[in-house]
Parts: structure tokens; sequence; C-alpha cells
């Protein structure tokens, strides 16, 4: 065991400290939501400009080409700064991944560096109304018509697809295959006719999530992606691609809440009452433990080439703690947690919670994943 | 950075592991001292073999996995709270008899309403008072008790009135380490019983499927695991800050021990869950471990008590 960083890794993380430091993300727009998301792309911009876009990208393509221990420490820091993450995340971390494995070169070249620069948005559209944890069920279609494609369905949860210009598409070419291999990967162009966007507005009044229809939304050939019926495959490398460095990004916000809240109770003299130090000192213990698992799972990786158990646990630790944190919130706080507007958004941050553990693959499924597929239970009916 | 053990402390643990997989996981306490596990984390000048906490851990966990008799945790954590906070002389006196194991000891907490693990009269009883002394008692001034866990003696301290032999130094830091030590027999009770679990949910059928194949059975499985990994990390995270660093270490034990003890609880009562009516009969093994948990659970500290000391300590220190 070596709990340390090695000098080169601390460098990294001290020049990286400096950069922040001295390139600040300026405040965050509140109650403003476009403003919110130009706010990020202009600090993605920013980190483009200082080479800290696509920190994990191969320098190949344009990116910093860090290890995976330097990218964890980029989005520590990251949190640590209090910077938001770069506007175009979903082209950062799904997107350009997921090209780079299946591209064409011709792809590559096409798609790659306006992802790093922020000059086109992406936005991911695999979940439909009956296509949720069950993903390959997926009913939008694809049909070839001379050498185009003609798409109608619905999407839903997609993300910032409002500021999008690409689309990660998943539509089913053939309806007789077997489920999980008549699906196409596609990139699809946003600024088209036949697609129409209406905002869902979520439980914390915010519309962060649109559902997306499709209807006659024609593009050529050249904008499948590994080939048609293959896309199952190619969906595994983007949701591969999904929890891993944005677990340490979270890690830190959640480290920072923790934080704070623990200060708020010092400060009321609310820790005098065990059940409410108990609580804290609890979500503290969580919050290590999530610290240690991450790392060990990321280092699991480098050394190894393969995550050990921990890498299914922290998704599922993190959303329940996240939970459990802005709920006592309103044990500690009273009515400013439960109040809109406050300096310190915790009323937002409990009903934003609430879908941590449904987004991203929920608490049930992430459960059978752990029996199935680490302690190697028979599948589940 | 680097979770995995080195090659020594996997060697340590294979040995271990194999040892006691052969012996039916019960090694005899001569054997046990000839192979110097007693003395692991004791210093080499008193006799020990010199290796730190992480290696104690090891072994620690180990022994919790086979949960047998051998009056391993008493001694040792006897040796560490001489061993860091005791005089030249005291040291010199006790740690040669309870690394060779001629001498058993215990540790306990004066006015904690626990078991003491390995007490008995007759032993060496290193006492802490809670307000940084500790004092010995070598006449083992306890009342034997016949706890739940009959695989290992337990006593409660029964104070002869006079004063002890005192210790040199605030021994803290010493229990601390005794905590991470505790936490790691959990852990290990905690490793057996979902390793005992998983193969039997995948070979137990019922409804013509292996009951493993239900959901509700995989979702407590699935959070036997999550416990067991979370408390595990905690406790070799807080050993190698004990033996690396001189900053944060009260708290780290106190994390460990926490979650140590409330997945040593939880994780061994799901075994018995998961096991149906088999897992509530003498025969099979998993009551011992639930048992062994429960004391250690409550064990210099229960998990409320660190939990509000975490979060107190760490408030006092954020607001200075």
């Amino acid at each position: 065991m070596d709990l340390t960083l090695s000098d080169a890794d601390e460098q990294f993380r001290a020049q990286l400290r400096a950069w922040f430091s001295a390139n600040a993300s300026g405040d965050e727009p509140v109650g403003d939501e476009d403003g919110h998301f130009e706010w990020r792309r202009r600090w993605q911009r920013k980190l483009h400009e200082g080479g800290w876009s696509g920190i994990d990208w191969p320098t190949d393509y344009g990116g910093r080409g860090a290890t995976l221990t330097q990218s964890a420490i980029f989005f520590e820091e990251l949190g640590h700064a209090g910077a938001p993450l770069p506007g175009n995340i979903i082209g950062l971390m799904l997107s350009g991944p997921t090209i780079m494995t299946w591209g064409t070169r011709d792809q590559k070249d096409r798609y790659l560096p306006p992802i790093l620069a922020a000059d086109e948005i992406w936005c991911q559209g695999f979940s439909e109304p009956d296509a949720g944890s069950d993903l390959a069920s997926l009913k939008t279609r694809a049909v070839r018509d001379g050498n185009e494609w003609v798409v109608t369905g619905q999407k839903v949860w997609t993300s910032f697809a409002q500021y999008s210009d690409w689309c990660i598409l998943l539509a089913r070419t053939d309806p007789d295959a077997p489920k999980h291999e008549g699906i196409t990967y596609f990139l699809m162009d946003m600024e088209q006719p036949g697609i129409e966007l209406v905002p869902l507005k979520q439980m914390t009044g915010e519309s962060e999530f649109n559902e997306m229809f499709l209807d006659g939304v024609r593009f050529s050939d050249d904008r499948v992606l590994g080939g048609v019926g293959n896309g199952w495959k190619v969906a595994m490398t983007t949701l591969m691609n999904e929890r891993a460095g944005l677990g340490f990004f979270l890690q830190v916000r959640l480290r920072q809440l923790v934080d704070r809240l623990l200060l708020e109770a010092e400060q009321r003299g609310r820790l005098k009452d065990d059940a409410v130090a108990e609580r804290l000192g609890d979500l503290h213990c969580r919050t290590e433990a999530l610290r240690l698992l991450a790392w060990k799972g990321l280092t699991a990786i480098e050394r190894h080439g393969q995550p050990g158990p921990e890498g299914s646990l922290t998704k599922w630790l993190w959303s329940e703690t996240n939970q459990m944190l802005t709920q006592s919130s309103v044990d500690v706080l009273g009515a400013e947690a439960l109040t809109q507007g406050t300096a310190w958004p915790w009323s937002f941050e409990l009903l934003r919670a609430r879908g941590n553990t449904i987004e991203g693959g929920t608490t049930e499924i992430l459960k059978n994943i752990v029996a199935q597929r680490v302690l190697g239970l028979p599948r589940s009916r | 950075m680097n979770f995995d053990l080195n090659d020594e402390q996997q060697e340590i643990r294979t040995t271990a592991r194999s040892l006691l997989a052969v012996r039916g996981n019960e090694l005899d306490w001569k054997e046990l001292c000839e192979l110097g596990w007693p003395g692991i984390a004791v210093a080499e000048k008193d006799g020990g073999l010199g290796l730190g906490l992480v290696e104690l851990a090891i072994l620690a966990e180990e022994l919790g996995r086979a949960c047998g008799g051998a009056p391993f945790l008493g001694s040792v954590l006897a040796s560490l709270v001489i061993g860091k906070a005791g005089s030249e002389s005291q040291r010199e006196h006790w740690l040669p008899q309870l690394v060779g194991g001629e001498m058993l000891g215990a540790l306990a907490i004066r006015n904690e309403p626990s078991l003491i693990p390995d007490a008995a009269p007759g032993r060496l009883l290193v006492l802490a008072n809670g307000d940084g002394t500790a004092e010995l008692f070598p006449g083992g001034p306890v009342e034997a008790v016949d706890a739940v866990d009959l695989r290992r003696r337990h006593g409660l301290f029964d104070d002869p009135g006079g004063e002890g032999d005192h210790l040199d130094v605030d021994p803290g830091a010493a229990i601390a380490a005794a905590m991470v030590v505790v936490a790691a027999e959990l852990v290990g009770l905690c490793r057996r019983a979902l390793e005992a679990t998983v193969a039997y949910v995948r070979d137990r059928r019922q409804f013509d499927v292996p009951i493993g194949s239900f959901q509700a059975v995989q979702h407590t499985a699935a959070q036997m695991l999550r416990d067991t990994e979370a408390a595990a990390i905690a406790t070799y995270y807080a050993a190698w800050i004990g033996d690396n660093r001189s900053d944060g270490f009260e708290t780290a034990a106190s994390m460990a021990k926490a979650l140590a003890s409330d997945a040593g609880r939880s994780v061994t009562a799901s075994a018995i869950q998961l096991h149906g009516g088999i897992g509530f009969t003498w025969e099979e093994d998993l009551h011992w471990l639930f048992k062994r948990a429960q004391v250690g659970a409550i064990y210099l500290g229960g998990s409320g008590a660190h939990r509000a000391g975490v979060a107190r300590r760490l408030a006092a220190s954020a607001s200075k």
C-alpha cells in the first residue's frame, strides 16, 4: 500500500491549482438556465485555451493525454475550485471517446476538434419513454431510403438538447433481429426539420431535460458510427465512459456540502444534539469511504487493466449519501433548507438529489449488476 | 497511489489464510505464537517482528474470518498499548511474555459498557481511563462472563480499588490503533459471512431455481458487499495512516471502527437471513460470526459514539 501521489502527480495538481486560481470560472448565474449554460460553455473555452479541455483525450486528438490518475486529479481540483463542469460534458465524456473508438478517419477529423473547443455541443438520445433501464427495447426506427436514413420516434431525458448541435442517437434499423442486434448508433445533426424539443419540467422547477420528438428526420449514411446493426456494442463504449471522471467531481462536491453543513451545524449549536452529530459524522464516513473507493477503483484499472468490485459501488454509494446529506440539511437548518432562493441552495439540492438514484443507472439496476457481475449470482428473473 | 498489499503483506495474508483453512479455522495458540503472530507489530527489540499496523490488520482480519478461539486479540491490543505508551521497563518486562504467549493480555476502557474480549483472572489487563492515562493490572481484576460468543473468554472490569502500574504517556494513539485492529477483525467476519452466503444462495434451489437468482436476495447480497468493502477500505486506510502519518489518525480510526461496527452487525445478520432456517441453527457457523460481531461492535466505542466524535472533532478544527 502506498496512498501518496507520485511527485509528477503532485506537480500536476499544483500546476492545475495555480491555473485555477489565476483563471476563475466567474460567478454562477442563478435562476437563468440559458445564462447558466453559456457560462459553462465560456468556461470550457477558457479551459481549452489553457490546454485543459479533453484532459484524458489522447494528444493525437488534441487532448492533454493525461493518465487516469491525473484526470481524477483534474476533476477533484475542478470541484475544489468551485468551478462547473465544462459545457460540452456529453461531447467530452461520451461522444468523443465513442467516436475515437468506433469512428472512421473522416469522422474523427470532422467531429472531435469542435467538441474540445465547445464549438459544437452534444446531447445523448438513448432513453425512450418505454426504454429506460431496459435500453435495448428502444423503438425509435431508422429506415433506409436510398443512401439516406429516415428516423421516427421519441427520446426522453435528453439533457441540454436545446443547446446542442449534435446528438448521439440509438435507433432500431432491423426490427426482425434479436433486440440487441437490430440497433444502429448515429451521429445526428440537431439543426434540421423533423426534430421537436419539448422541455421536461422537473420537480425542481428547472428543465435540464427535454423530450425529443423525431418525425421523418433524414441524414446520410456517413452518420452511422461503428456499422449498421452494431449499435449496442458502440453504445456500451459510451456507457462505460459515463461514470469514470465524473465520479471524482461529484465526490468533491459532496465533500464540500458535508463540510458546509458541519460548519452550519456547529455555528447553530446543533452538534450538541447526539442525533445530529451522529448523522453528520456518518456523512463524513460515507464521503471518505466513497473517496477511497473511487481512488481504489481507479488505481485498480491503472495497475491491473480492470476495475475491482468498488467500481460498481461508487455511484450507488454517492447517490444515496447525497440524498442523506440533503435530507439532513433540513434537520440542521430547518426552514432555510425548505426556502427557495437562499444563499446556499439547500432546497434545490434536496429536490435535485432525488434524481441521483435514478439517472445513469437506477440503484435497483446497480444492485443487480453488483450481485451478478461482482458476486457472480445467477441472472435474475 | 496504490491500494494493493505489497508482496510481503500479500504473503502474510496467503500464509494465514491457507494455514487456517487447513486447520479448519482453529489454530493452536502455541503454534500461533511460534509463527510470531502475537508480536507482528511489536518492535524487534521487544521480541516482536517489528512490522506495522497494516500487517497486524491483515492477521486480525484473517483470524476474524476464522472466528476461532485463540486469545490473539486481547494480547495484541495489550501489546499495542504497552508498546506505544509504556515505559522502557514496562515494555521490557511485559512485551516478550505477551509476544511469546506465556502471558495473555486484554485491553479495557474504564466505564465502557462492553465486554472485554480475552480478559480473564490471572491475565494481564491494560486499563485506559479515558482521561489520557492508562494502567496495568497484572492480576487481571475481571469477573469472568459467559458471553454469547462462547469461543472466546470475556470479562468485565472488577475494580480492585487501588491504582495499577501507570503507563508513561497518553495512550490515545495506541487506543486508536486498537480500534483499527478490532475493525479488521470485524471485516474478517463480514468477508466470511459474505462468502458463505454467496456460495449458499447459488446452491440452494427453490421454485426450481437457485434462490440467488431472485432480486430480493441479490440486493441484500449487494448491500453486504458494499458494507464490507467500505469497512475494509476505511480500515486499511486507517492502518496505513497509523503507520505513515502523524495527523488525522484518530479520526481515520474512528471512521474505520464506525463503518466496521455497523457492517459487522448488518452483514452477519443478513447472512443468517439469506440462509433461511439453516442459518438459525447451531450447526451452521454463522451464529458465531454474528455473536463475535456483536461484541466487537460496541467494544472500544460503538458506531454512534465514533460518528458523533468525528463530527465534533472536524467541526472544532474547521472553526479554528
